[in-house]
């Protein structure tokens, strides 16, 4: 044997054991990243809008559906949470339960129409129903906040933490990010994960095995929404408040934009695709009001010159060398 | 005594405006090799959709096993115990060809749980290894189905439709394109299945199912033109007709 297919053959061994071992590796990452980081306050962001992407991923990374109504998961998640805590004063805890099940059971809605459709009617059913959840939550002021958003989410400790201590609190959402991506891990790994690449390698193939397209689909949508439900009770305990914001269709865009510039279908693509749609936001933001047309003008570049996207990019790279 | 695992009655197909298969009425008996003949554009792969599940025919009904599945979607087939191979391959080519019959056995066993690890899916890496040696592709378990060779694909979609241990098997030109001795290969490995199981084969080369099968139905222009053992399709004047003139390729 040659050294070159030696050497090959141990850099194969070695992404092997980084994929068997994504969920510690990334676990190991998100702790030394805010040390590393020059801007820490947008740290937990990155946490929060790469869960987002981890969750619109599923679909659209692993099944090829591109949803433009991931921001009713994601806004729906979070007013589930802040409702829960402050309409009906519970704890925390039940906040966060109650988002994940409110992004699935909107996805369960959502996926249940859209999943008959493809291509770009998927994405127009999707952006029209996250509409009507716009609309909904704006109508329904008394108990939404409507366009003023919904105040007073208020969590200062989770038993000895300071969740104010903004350190503390980055590593709260981070300790919830590590176990959606133990969870996403497993999903991957497991029957219906050979169900989904089966899908997406050919459908006409898996429904002639017995897979049932349209199930398998609409479950899928439905875990997405269980991850983006997350994000968006994370995103309303960092924030103390729901903005409205969180579930019009630029919060969709936003998420695709991040989701591509990372990589579709990788494990980590979608916090390097947030992290760096935030930084570009947050540093170009600080010299022009024109941040929108740079950021805009980068992903165009990568769509064009990466359509891995960045994280894609790399570890494609890595496994041809 | 006759036992019709399959029958087609008045079935027929229609695309737009145009008359792809007409009032084709038809049984087909448990445990023979059945051969469906006739020219290119005879509608032989229209008529094998619809006993595979892929498009419900325009009139008529199809019975299996004396149950209607005129409209039972696609994917419920496998589990009936109809299994098919397509006339273009269709693999999953970024999957391992082991993977790939051991997705297609998943089937049968696990399709929505998200947490259980699919390694831990009793015996289906040891079947599908079965599967493979059936077929001859056991040495070439590790490599990514896109990298085998046309004939290698062929065997694998073989492997794949008996992966739910089906009752009817059908296969629509499984020669497709392969090299004489790949042709002669994959007969042999056909007639080794119909000794197991009822096989419907769809071939236009006449001369490679002549050799094979126990009962032939010819199609042209959409009808049923004849149907009886080789022997009496070789005598059978329309048959002649049609297929004079006409070079075998
Ligand atoms: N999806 C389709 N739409 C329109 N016409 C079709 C379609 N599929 C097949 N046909 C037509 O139906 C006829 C029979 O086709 P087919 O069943 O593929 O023939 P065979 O397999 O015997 O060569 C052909 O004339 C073909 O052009
Ligand atoms: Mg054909």
């Amino acid at each position: 044997m040659g050294a070159t297919t030696l050497r090959g053959t141990s850099r194969h061994d070695w992404m092997a054991l980084a994929v068997r071992h994504r969920v510690l590796l990334s676990a190991v990452f998100l702790l030394v990243f805010p040390m590393l980081m020059p801007f820490k306050a947008i740290a937990v962001n990155i946490l929060i809008y790469g869960l987002f992407a981890v969750g619109f991923n599923m679909l659209y990374g692993y099944l090829g559906l591109l949803s433009f109504g991931h921001a009713a998961l994601f806004g729906g998640g979070a007013y589930a949470c802040g409702i829960v805590m402050t309409r009906f004063g519970l704890p925390w805890w039940l906040g966060v339960i109650a988002a994940i099940g409110a992004g699935a059971l909107i996805a369960a809605v959502m996926g249940g129409l859209a999943v008959r459709t493809r291509g770009i009617y998927f994405a127009m059913v999707t952006l029209a129903l996250a509409q009507c959840v716009f609309y909904l939550a704006y109508q329904a002021g008394g108990v939404t906040g409507g366009e003023n958003g919904l105040r007073g989410i208020v969590l200062e400790h989770i038993g000895p933490l300071d969740f104010l201590d903004p350190v503390t609190r980055y590593y709260v959402v981070a300790a919830f990010v590590v176990a959606a991506l133990f969870a996403l891990s497993r999903i991957l790994a497991s029957p219906f994960g050979a169900a989904m690449e089966a899908l997406r390698e050919n459908e006409a193939r898996a429904r002639a095995c017995g897979f049932d397209v349209r199930t398998t689909r609409w479950l899928a949508f439905v875990l997405s929404g269980a991850f983006c439900g997350l994000a968006g009770a994370m995103q309303a305990l960092h924030l103390g408040i729901v903005p409205i914001e969180m579930l019009s269709y630029q919060t969709s865009g936003t998420v695709v934009m991040m989701a591509l510039l990372g990589g579709m279908g990788t494990f980590f693509g979608p916090f390097v695709g947030a992290g760096l749609f935030l930084l570009l936001e947050n540093i170009v933001s600080l010299y022009t009001v024109h941040w929108q047309l740079l950021v805009g003008g980068v992903f165009i570049a990568c769509v064009l010159f990466f359509p891995r996207g960045v994280w894609g990019t790399l570890l494609h790279a890595l496994n041809r060398a | 005594m006759s036992d019709l695992i399959l029958e087609t009655i008045g079935v027929g197909k229609k695309f737009g405006r145009f008359v792809a298969l007409r009032d084709i009425t038809a049984g087909f008996q448990r445990g023979q090799l059945t051969g469906i003949i006739g020219p290119n554009g005879a509608g032989k792969s229209t008529y094998f959709n619809m006993l595979s599940g892929a498009f419900p025919p325009t009139t008529g009904r199809i019975l299996f096993e004396g149950r209607d599945i005129t409209a039972t979607p696609q994917h419920r087939f496998a589990r009936l115990g109809i299994a098919k191979s397509f006339q273009i391959t269709s693999l999953f080519p970024q999957l391992g060809t082991l993977e790939n019959v051991r997705v297609a056995l998943q089937a049968m066993h696990s399709r929505y749980d998200v947490w259980r690890a699919r390694t831990r899916l009793h015996g289906l890496v040891e079947q599908a290894g079965a599967l493979l040696e059936k077929v001859g592709l056991w040495p070439r378990r590790d490599r990514l189905a896109a990298t085998l060779s046309h004939g290698e694909q062929r065997a694998l979609e073989i492997a794949m439709a008996l992966a739910c241990d089906p009752r009817l098997l059908l296969l629509d030109e499984p020669t497709a394109g392969m090299s004489p001795e790949e042709t002669r290969a994959s007969m042999d490995l056909i007639v080794r299945l119909a000794a197991e199981r009822t096989v419907i084969l769809v071939e236009h080369k006449m001369k490679l199912v002549m050799g094979i099968c126990d009962r032939l139905l010819v199609l042209h222009h959409g009808e049923l033109l004849a149907e009886g053992t080789p022997a009496e399709i070789r005598v059978n004047e329309t048959v002649k007709r049609v297929y004079l003139g006409q070079r075998e390729h």
